[in-house]
This record gives structure tokens, sequence and C-alpha cells, in this order.
């Protein structure tokens, strides 16, 4: 043995994994930006499979998706409004509908692009309940007793904030928050909170679950949470 | 130094089968395999949605995830003290070393047989070097993600990055670790039963073969039969 004990290759391969694990963590985030633009032009779809490629995460503050048939589903809009009413998932989808085509960017960095969505302009919706002269903000809850979101009602006005019930042309499944989930295209993913039933007029801006956990309460892409994304 | 009697001994009775992983190893072995199957289930349910219908709580599976994870640490180190770990820490020893032949073996990719290989050869090695890195990297990087809060957004997107493609390369060196096993019984054999052929440790393995044939040097007789008085 001792002629021939060789060289320490197992552990400098050792040693140079954990460096390049070290490296990789503290330059990922560049990283998966670059691969995010080469994907995009992979015509075969292998690079966004990939990690830091693209594509969805689904996320839950529970633990499970919530689940409710359209005909289960109900939406309350109230708080601080004139005519209160409830909607059930027929008489939203009956509405005049509207289409979004922009891309998706998640706080922790994941971005899909170009994702079709179509739904009710949540400005409609406050229109036909009358917003009162001391409303000022919204709250929003979801059906899965956690999760919370808020917005200004300057911002809740704006046209591309909608609440949607289709996703690249079909319902929107429970594991992306359907039946109907709030869309915000100009903020991070955390704003468009996932499986809502009730938005209530209220008289300040209460913040949501992650915004009570150290999130932006005004979460722009690119100009909030000390991130620099492109905008969406 | 192989005196006449021992020389008659091994032409009269050869060993039919020589002892290749004592049953600590093969247990060792064994409960890692087992504990890595399981994060390779539930991370690809994570990221690909595979089997999702199976399992619809999600955070029980994360924790099933998390706890697997760090239980391959926990059970190496386990595995690795004491009296029981001589003989792991032994190979251990050999997968950091590689001799001349080893890297004749990787230059031509296995491919010149006159090499004497000892008890492990490169591939072998580097898979065993490369899954232990992988299992450091692996606990550090989700452990960042399970326990985000003193992480910036941007630590947060590497770690999930490093933690992605280790995943990848981990399922692609099981994959192969897996095949190359069916493809030789008699190697699957010494992880499965503990013994191995000794014409197949003669032909695969020579300068292992060579080393269970004559007591390895700084283990003579009399030092290793040190507490034999004090037994007797």
């Amino acid at each position: 043995m001792s002629s021939d004990a060789g060289s320490p290759v197992g552990r400098r391969v050792f040693l140079g994994l954990l460096g390049l694990g070290a490296v990789g963590v503290a330059t990922g985030s560049t990283l998966s930006e670059w691969y995010q633009e080469l994907a995009k032009n992979d015509p075969t779809g292998l690079a966004s499979v990939l990690p830091g490629g693209g594509g969805w995460r689904y996320y839950t503050v529970t633990g499970e998706y919530p689940s409710r048939t359209h005909a289960e589903y109900s939406l309350n809009v109230g708080g601080l409004v004139d005519r209160p009413f409830t909607l059930t998932y027929d008489e939203l989808v009956a509405l005049p509908p509207t289409r979004l085509d922009r891309d998706f960017q998640c706080v922790t960095g994941w971005r899909v692009a170009d994702v079709k969505w179509q739904g009710v302009r949540l400005a409609d919706l406050l229109d036909r309940a009358g917003v009162q002269a001391d409303g000022t903000a919204l709250r929003f809850t979801c059906f899965d007793g956690e999760y919370t979101e808020s917005l200004t009602l300057d911002q809740a006005r704006r046209p591309d904030v909608i609440v949607a019930y289709e996703l690249d042309g079909k319902p929107i499944g429970s594991d992306h928050g359907g039946p109907v989930r709030l869309y915000v295209a100009s903020m991070y993913g955390y704003k468009s909170a996932k499986w809502l039933d009730n938005i209530e007029v209220t008289r300040k801006v209460i913040p949501g679950y992650w915004e009570e956990r150290g999130y932006d309460i005004d979460a722009w892409v690119g100009d909030s949470n000390g991130r620099n994304d492109e905008q969406t | 130094m192989n005196r006449p009697d021992r020389a008659a001994v091994v032409a009269t009775a050869p060993p039919a089968r020589l002892p290749r992983f004592t049953r600590a190893e093969r247990v060792t072995h064994w409960v890692n395999a087992t504990l890595w199957f399981v994060c390779i289930a539930t991370g690809a349910m994570f990221r690909f949605g595979i089997g999702q219908s199976l399992i619809t709580d999600r955070g029980l599976a994360r924790n099933i995830h998390v706890i697997a994870g760090l239980g391959i640490l926990a059970a190496f180190l386990v595995a690795v003290v004491g009296r029981w770990g001589a003989a792991l820490r032994r190979d251990l020893a050999r997968f950091n070393r590689f001799s001349r032949d080893d890297m004749r073996w990787l230059r031509t990719f296995g491919g010149d047989r006159k090499v004497r290989l000892g008890k492990f050869n490169p591939g072998q090695k580097l898979n065993a070097t490369f899954i232990g890195a992988a299992a450091v990297v692996l606990a550090a990087t989700g452990s960042i993600m399970k326990w985000n809060q003193p992480f910036s957004t941007d630590l947060r997107t590497g770690a999930d990055f490093v933690h992605g493609w280790f995943a990848v390369f981990v399922g692609i060196a099981v994959f192969g670790h897996i095949v190359m096993a069916f493809r030789d019984r008699e190697a699957l054999s010494g992880m499965v039963g503990g013994t191995v052929s000794a014409k197949w440790a003669r032909d695969h393995r020579p300068a292992w073969f060579a080393e269970t044939q004559a007591p390895p040097e700084g283990e003579d007789p009399v030092s290793a039969g040190g507490s034999v008085p004090v037994d007797a």
C-alpha cells in the first residue's frame, strides 16, 4: 500500500464541490438571470425545466392547496362601500373580461414569461360596489384561511389589476390559486393573492401576510424589496 | 513473503468468496440509499408535480424531505464513529487515494484492461465522493431555503439554484450507480450479502485481491494480536 498510496484526488474533488456550492449560492441569482435569457431562446423547452430556467413554483402558506369547485365558490366585496355584493363563479365570468399578457415575477427570483391571464378589472368591481369617501385601501382575504394582501385604492384601480379566473387559456387550477385569484401585473407575485374570496374596502392599508413578515407593502417589480428585476 | 505453508493452504482450499463489506457498511449503504430515495421522490414531487395527487399535504411532504435529507448526514456520522465504523473509515481513505493505475483507468475511460485496480475503481471513488459532497451542499442550501429569514433574497435564490443543480446531478449519479450495479451482479452481491467471488476479485480488483491474500503492511500478526494473551 505504501508503495503506491496515490494522490489525494478524492479530497480535492470533495472540497472543490463544496467550493462550487458556495460560489453557486453567492452568484446563483445572477447566473439564473443569464440562464433565463438563454432559456427564452431555447426551442426544445428543456432549459426551462432545468433549475433556474424559469417555470412555475407553487407556494402555499398553509402546507396545502385548498380546493373549491366553481359551484362552491363565491366572491364577497364589502367594507366601506355603498352596495356590498357577492358574486358566484358564473356571475364573475359573465362580466366584461380583461386579458393581460404579462410576465410573472416572484420576489424569490423566478420569473415566468408571457403568461396569459383573463379576469375582471378590480376597478369595475369597486365601481359596482361604490367606494365610500373614507375608503382608501383594500384588504384581500383568501379561503386557505391564512393568506391576506393589501393594495391602496389608487393601485387597485390600475387597469392591470384583475380578479383572474383563467391562466393560459384554462380555468385556474387549485395549485395556481384557483378558481379565482388576484393578479397585480406590475407587482411581485406575493401581491397576486391566491384563492381569493373576500375583498374589503378599508380606511387604511392593513399589511398582508408577507408584509407582516418583512416584504414591502408597495411591491413594484424592479423597485422594491431591494431587487432590480426588469419590469413585468 | 509467501511462506510455503500459506501457499499450500491457498492451493488446496482456495476461498470461494471474499468478504467485501461488513454488516455495518451494508446497513449504512442501504439506510443511505433509502433516505436518498425519499429525498429524490419528494423533491421530484415539488419540482415537477410528480405524484402530487398521492400526497396532498405538501407541508408533510416537505418535512419528510427535510428530515430525510438531514438524516443522510446524521446516519453517516453515526456510521463513521465508533468501533463499527472502522471498515467504513478504511474505505473512505481508499476513496481519497487515486493510484497511478487509477489515473490511467480514468484517462482511458476504463478501457485499459491491464491496470491493477484496488478495492474500488475510480468511477466508484468519484461517485462516492460526489454523493458525499452533494449531501453536504444540499443540506446547507436546503437549510438556507427552509430557515430563510436571516438570508437576503439573492442568497435564497442562489441556494435554490445550487440545490436544484446538485439535485439534477445526484439523480444522474444515482441512476448510473444503479445501472452499473445491475450490469455487474458480483459487485452488487458484495453490497447485498457482503461477499464477492475470489475469481471476480482477481479479475476485476487484482490489487485488492492481492491485499486480501497477504496481511497488509503495518498490521503484522504480532502487534495485531497484542491482546491475545489477555483474552486467552
